[in-house]
């Protein structure tokens, strides 16, 4: 049980559970043909539907039906084939119409299960409840005007999937990891682009402590985060508040709060005598959603390999560690640049490179994946001069260095360079012939037994040759003409 | 011109056809007979160049051969529904000078089939009354009156549309029923007044009231003109979910056919203490004109029929608490600047323009929503409902239709039952199970009061069967020979 925080009075068990809402991939919103495009100007991507205009109507839209089982079968969920729109009614001058249309009684995934990695290795099944589709509302800006707020509707009717976890995590450090992976699973399945910065990815999270074994404590929820460092903030000062209002002697509110990403506090924002009472009840402008096996069937079939199971084939296939796989399947773009460079190659040597020298490249240049100047085939190309011994490992870091700089392919560089590895025994033999000469009296203490020399013959070969000579074959000879 | 009012649709139609009139002169008389049935307070807004607009269309297809089935046959529109260009208000003072920019799917089907846009005729606020009395713009009043009486109601919510059917400024309308605001008034005013099943015609564009009951149907003179205009009105609409991509029954055929070997329920639960007795007169005439023209009448049960009205007056309420929070004074219609908050202006507004009866129904139906009521009220209400659809599926496994009577009574004065609304809501009694059920029920007018106000019959038929209902609504019309002009009508009032 290492996931205990000590507090002044003995060990506190953190309980977390995640309600992540995911915008929907989809050209139009969720029940109106509005586009879902973002950065259009204010109110441009609004129907009549979306500002809620009398007399209009929801018709849902099948791709975000579509789009919501495929994430319900991507996370091992049950599909249910019966679902319901409900209405949640609430006032807020950016909701048209007066209510959400959402999901309350019936949703439509049920229980599911994600499978989070620690940095420990360590594996965690964090079961998921449901996920159900609604409606977003749209955004109020509150400093445009000094005394008017200004109402935005494009994302009004943009469609959602709330992902509720069950209470399973247990550190701020779990609950990072799991959305993560979530973001890594919706964007496998390119059902959500995962763009927290955006909004497109949000997370409402409710903490709660208690003593190991006991019932569970009274919880509080943090809404609307939009990064895994404030997810994880607001959890490590969830804690820490709750535990020391506990240990003096105090109870915790059952409330919503807001995180405050400046100080990285949170603070109330609703207690629960003030929670709305949503009236939720069947919206009647919409029939219930029934869907048929073969729906679901047609949508499992469309399925990409996903990263647990993409994970699995590296390290069985391939031999991959574990580490290597975790990092490469992380995002599916990495996934397949690694597939794509690896491919009838020698898959660690490749590992190796994209983890250590590209991933490293990459970072010092604030570049993603998506801009390497390096492309999957340029590094294939680079391996494989190593592999057949044109070049050496150290030239090819060289090598590589320039590829990043100019986008040049590895050949091009190693012939205008001449770094080619010099593979010819003659001319090797000539080196070390030069290099034994030059070194009569470390040749005969050598010989005289003192064998730690055998290296510094071995460098002053590669450096006479300007580090273009094949190791293996300077190894080889050297033994040989000092054994002479 | 005189003549031109009293014609039916079919047979203004057929004038037309026959280029003894043109729609232009039609439309004339009826613009100058909605003038001189100024008092009846039916159009809360003329839109007489958009008519003469449409009308001259209409005469030059006609000319070109291009006539459609409504071609230049001048009709009234109730202020639910939605019109490019022209204020649509729902008789609400929140949705004052609100004017649409798209045109509801059924009006935009009936010009499309060549009808001409008279205005917008007057009903309750939102739908919610049974007498006209909640609009906003004071009440219609009923063309029928006792010698020398009071106003009557035209009753509601449609009353503007069953008035001027009624009172020849309108040769058809359009209404919508939630609970009998079709049928209700039709009775009151001696017009046909039908509702579809629920899915027939789309709901798009109409200002919602409780979109599980809410439907739209056609005023008429006759059974053929409603035939007529619903055929136009109906049709399968992808812009709502609840409409229903079924084929129309032979209407046309139905109108030609007899009732013979007809079996006809009569429910013993639509007997009701302290009904008129010229109504239970009239009603049972009704069985014998049937017996007469060759049906069979079959004694039925629907054993929660009692039931209705209570679950009725939770479902409609819920709905229509949730469907009328758009009406937020945020992006449309009124709005009164208030206090520092939002909450301030959403109170003064909401306050200041919804009248008192759409405000009771919003309070009961927030209440039956809540949480800790929401069990006991609206899921109750719910399987009570289901209970009476069930009544009537299993009735129309024995029978093809059902006979009653539309109302309890007669047409009203105005401002008699205002301050009690319980009273009020037992009017809609023998119309509101369809509504819960989704069936048809068309009420045709077929006699009079002891003080010579027209009374209704109402037919019920199974979900999508209005062939059936036409078929015994043309035979209690014929039977019947209901011909009685209104004192109040265009024609006298000149």
């Amino acid at each position: 049980m290492s996931n205990l925080v000590a507090g002044q009075t003995g060990e506190w068990e953190v309980v977390i559970g995640m309600e992540v809402h995911a915008q929907v991939t989809s050209e139009a919103k969720l029940f109106s043909g509005s586009s879902t495009t973002f950065g259009a100007g204010p109110n441009e991507n609004v129907s009549l539907v979306d500002a809620a205009m009398p007399g209009m109507l929801p018709v849902i839209n099948e791709a975000c039906v579509r789009q919501a089982v495929k994430t319900g079968l991507g996370i091992k969920a049950e599909i249910n084939l019966y679902s319901v729109f409900d209405r949640k009614n609430y006032f807020y001058a950016d909701l048209p119409q007066g209510y959400q249309i959402s999901q309350f009684k019936h949703p439509i995934v049920g229980e599911g299960v994600l499978t989070i990695e620690l940095a420990d290795g360590t594996t965690h099944d964090i079961g998921i409840e449901r996920i159900h589709l609604e409606q977003d509302a749209g955004k109020s800006l509150h400093d445009q005007h000094p005394s008017k707020s200004y109402i935005d509707l494009n994302r009004s009717g943009v469609a959602l999937m709330e992902i509720v976890s069950r209470p399973d995590l247990r550190s701020s450090e779990q609950a990072g990891a799991y959305i993560k992976k979530l973001r890594s699973i919706l964007r496998y399945l390119g059902t959500c682009d995962g763009n927290m910065e955006e909004g497109s990815l949000r997370a409402d999270v409710n903490v709660s402590v208690r003593r190991p074994g006991q019932a569970l404590g009274t919880r509080t929820e943090t809404k609307n985060l939009n990064s895994v460092r404030f997810i994880m903030q607001a959890i490590d000062y969830e804690v820490e508040r709750q535990i020391e209002i506990l240990e003096n002697g105090g109870k915790i509110d059952q409330e919503t709060r807001l995180f405050d990403t400046s100080t990285g506090t949170t603070r109330q924002m609703r207690s629960k005598e003030d929670a709305h009472d949503y009236r939720y009840f069947p919206d009647p402008d919409l029939l219930p959603l029934q869907l048929t096996q073969d729906f679901v069937e047609e949508i499992k079939a469309e399925l990409p390999e996903l990263p647990d199971e993409i994970k699995a084939r590296m390290v069985s296939d391939y031999g991959l560690s574990s580490y290597d796989a975790s990092v490469l399947t992380e995002e599916r773009e990495t996934a397949g640049f690694y597939e794509a460079a690896s491919k009838g190659r020698d898959r660690k040597l490749v590992a190796n490179w994209m983890s250590s020298e590209l991933f490293g490249a990459l970072n010092k240049a604030g570049k993603s994946l998506a801009e390497s100047p390096v492309s999957p085939e340029g590094l294939g190309a680079l391996v494989d001069l190593i592999s057949d011994g044109t070049i050496s490992g150290r030239i090819a870091k060289d090598v590589f260095a320039e590829m990043f700089e100019t986008g040049r392919p590895a050949s091009d560089i190693i012939e205008e360079k001449g770094l080619k590895q010099v593979s010819d025994s003659g001319a090797i033999e000539a080196l070390i012939d030069q290099v034994l000469a030059e070194n009569q009296d470390k040749v005969a203490e050598y010989r005289g037994g003192k064998d730690k020399l055998f290296g510094f013959f071995v460098g002053q070969t590669m450096k006479l040759s300007g580090g273009q000579a094949n190791p293996g074959m300077v190894n080889q000879l050297l033994k040989d003409k000092l054994r002479g | 011109m005189e003549n031109y009012l009293n014609l039916t649709a079919t047979q203004a139609r057929a004038a037309l056809q026959k280029k003894e009139i043109s729609a232009t002169e039609l439309t004339h008389a009826y613009i100058q007979a909605a003038e001189a049935t100024k008092a009846l307070n039916n159009y809360v807004c003329m839109t007489a160049d958009k008519a003469l607009e449409m009308a001259a269309s209409s005469d030059k297809r006609i000319a070109d051969g291009n006539a459609g089935p409504l071609e230049g046959l001048p009709i009234g529109v109730k202020d639910l529904f939605c019109t490019t260009g022209v204020e649509t208000t729902a008789c609400s003072a929140i949705l004052k000078g609100f004017v649409p920019t798209y045109e509801s799917t059924v009006t935009s089907q009936l010009w499309r089939d060549g009808a001409v846009m008279l205005g917008k005729l007057n009903c309750d606020e939102f739908a919610m009354g049974s007498a006209n009395e909640t609009s906003v713009f004071g009440p219609a009043v009923n063309p029928w009156s006792t010698d020398g009486g009071a106003d009557l109601a035209a009753g509601g919510s449609s009353g503007g549309s069953a008035s001027s059917v009624a009172a020849g400024s309108a040769l058809m309308a359009t209404g919508t029923d939630t609970g009998g605001s079709i049928r209700q008034p039709a009775a009151f005013c001696g017009v046909v007044g039908m509702k579809p099943t629920y899915g027939r015609c789309s709901r798009w564009g109409i200002v919602a009231f409780a979109s599980s009951l809410d439907q739209a149907g056609p005023f008429t003179r006759d059974v053929a003109d409603s035939a007529l205009m619903f055929a136009s009105m109906a049709g399968h609409d992808a812009k709502d979910s609840t409409s229903a991509d079924a084929a129309l029954p032979d209407l046309h055929a139905a109108l030609q056919a007899s009732v013979k070997g007809m079996k006809i329920g009569i429910p013993k639960e639509y007997v009701m203490e302290g009904m008129d007795e010229a109504i239970t007169a009239l009603w049972q005439q009704g069985q014998e004109w049937l017996v007469e023209a060759g049906a069979e009448l079959v004694p039925i049960s629907l054993p929660h029929t009692r039931y209705a009205l209570p679950t009725y007056y939770i479902i409609a309420p819920a709905e229509a608490s949730s469907n009328l929070a758009r009406y937020d004074g945020v992006r449309y219609g009124a709005r009164v600047e208030a206090g520092q908050s939002l909450d301030d202006m959403y109170e003064a507004t909401r306050a200041a323009g919804f009248g008192d009866e759409v405000q009771r129904r919003i309070m009961i139906g927030t209440y039956a929503l809540s949480a800790g009521y929401y069990d006991a009220y609206y899921l109750k209400a719910q399987q009570v409902r289901r209970l009476i659809k069930n009544d009537f599926d299993e009735a129309f496994e024995k029978v093809d239709a059902i006979l009653t009577p539309a109302t309890p009574s007669a047409a009203f004065p105005l401002g008699v039952k205002q301050d009690d609304p319980i009273t009020m809501y037992l009017n809609d009694v023998f119309t509101v199970p369809a509504n819960l059920a989704g069936i048809p029920g068309i009420s045709v007018p077929a006699g009079y009061s002891d003080t010579g106000l027209p009374l209704g019959l109402q037919v019920l038929s199974g979900a999508f069967r209005e062939d059936t209902l036409y078929k015994v609504a043309a035979c209690l019309e014929k039977q019947a020979g209901f011909t009685g002009q209104p004192p109040r009508h265009a024609l006298a009032a000149r």
